[in-house]
């Protein structure tokens, strides 16, 4: 079982590993296109948009509201330009407030 | 002015330090409840350093599945760093091969996202503070998640798990307010997900609706040549 447990971390970080360098030789080998360029260049973005939702919903599994709270709590923050830190803190403290407090 | 650079990296890096810590905690703490060893629990972070998958596979080996299928599910969960590493790449331009093997090691969404949403271009030392210092925090968080096990319920790291959302809202929402294009490209991005995570897991969704999104930006984006 223990040498099992090894052997499936070494597989784990090949198939992450990989993926994250195969760029670094298939990049150099062609200049993308000026359409290519745009889309990488919106790539962050869209990530940004799918990372955030629906999985934000899951941060408490019995009540999405609560972590679609904290998101609000936290775009609230951001848009009047509060430090990162403060945001992620005002959000972190929302969700404690409505774990602990309301339900 | 190679030190000013890498301390600029470790700065911007503290956001995503402050939330690892609290996952990798809650990942030691799990890993550990689960009877998985602290080395082997350590191991993992350093050698694989992608939180989902890390917590898919604890689970995956608690269900009893089987190696072969826990490390595809890391690959089809882990593939979004292939697209996001190609779109760093040319913030990582006339950096040497190895030092960018070695940087792009280190693609996480939250180093990803980050790493691209800053104005540094082919500064190694930037990238090296920023990468280190979320894998360092990563492992510490790990091994401290582990130590504290018998100490901690699991409950109160857990109510941390907004963190990292709350980071990705956090960079968002500057490069929003700057033009109103982004907002739209995240909003395709995020509408996409929301669709596809219906029918397909969490990493394919992911992977399908960043590279959708994207391109569906194009048509606002694109500028006229």
């Amino acid at each position: 079982m223990t040498n099992h447990i090894a052997f499936i971390i070494l597989g784990m970080s090949l198939v992450t590993l990989i993926p994250r360098w195969l760029p670094v030789w298939l990049v150099d080998r062609f200049t993308p296109p000026s359409w290519v360029r745009d889309w990488l260049n919106n790539i962050p973005y869209a990530a940004l948009g799918a990372l955030i939702f629906p999985g934000i919903l899951s941060v408490e599994k019995e009540e999405p509201l609560i972590g679609f709270m904290g998101g609000i709590v936290a775009v609230g923050l951001a848009y009047f330009r509060f430090h990162i830190i403060i945001v992620v803190l005002g959000a972190i403290l929302t969700v404690f407030m409505l774990k602990y407090l309301l339900f | 002015m190679k030190k000013q650079s890498f301390k600029k990296g470790i700065l911007v890096a503290v956001p995503i330090a402050v939330g690892y810590i609290p996952i990798a905690l809650t990942f030691g703490l799990i890993a550990q409840q689960s009877g998985v060893s602290l080395l082997h629990t350590v191991l993992m972070s350093g050698l694989v350093f992608a939180g989902a998958s890390q917590f898919m596979a604890i689970n995956m080996m608690m269900s009893g599945s089987g190696g072969l299928e826990i490390v595809l599910a890391s690959f089809i969960l882990n593939f979004r760093h292939f697209v996001m590493s190609i779109s760093l790449q040319d913030k990582l331009s006339s950096i040497s091969k190895l030092n960018k093997i070695l940087l792009t090691s280190g693609i996480t969404d939250e180093t990803f996202a980050v790493a691209s949403l800053h104005e540094e271009k082919s500064d190694r030392f930037f990238f090296s503070g920023l990468f280190l210092t979320s894998y360092i925090s990563w492992i510490i968080g790990t091994i401290l998640g582990g130590v504290l096990s018998n100490v901690i319920p699991a409950d109160i790291s857990e109510s941390m798990s907004i963190s990292l959302y709350a980071m990705f809202i956090g960079l968002l929402i500057p490069a929003v307010r700057k033009s109103w294009k982004y907002f739209v490209v995240s909003g395709f991005g995020l509408g996409l997900n929301t669709l596809i995570s219906l029918f397909l897991s969490t990493g394919w969704s992911i992977v399908l609706a960043t590279l959708g999104g994207a391109l569906l930006g194009i048509l606002f984006t694109r500028r006229k040549s």
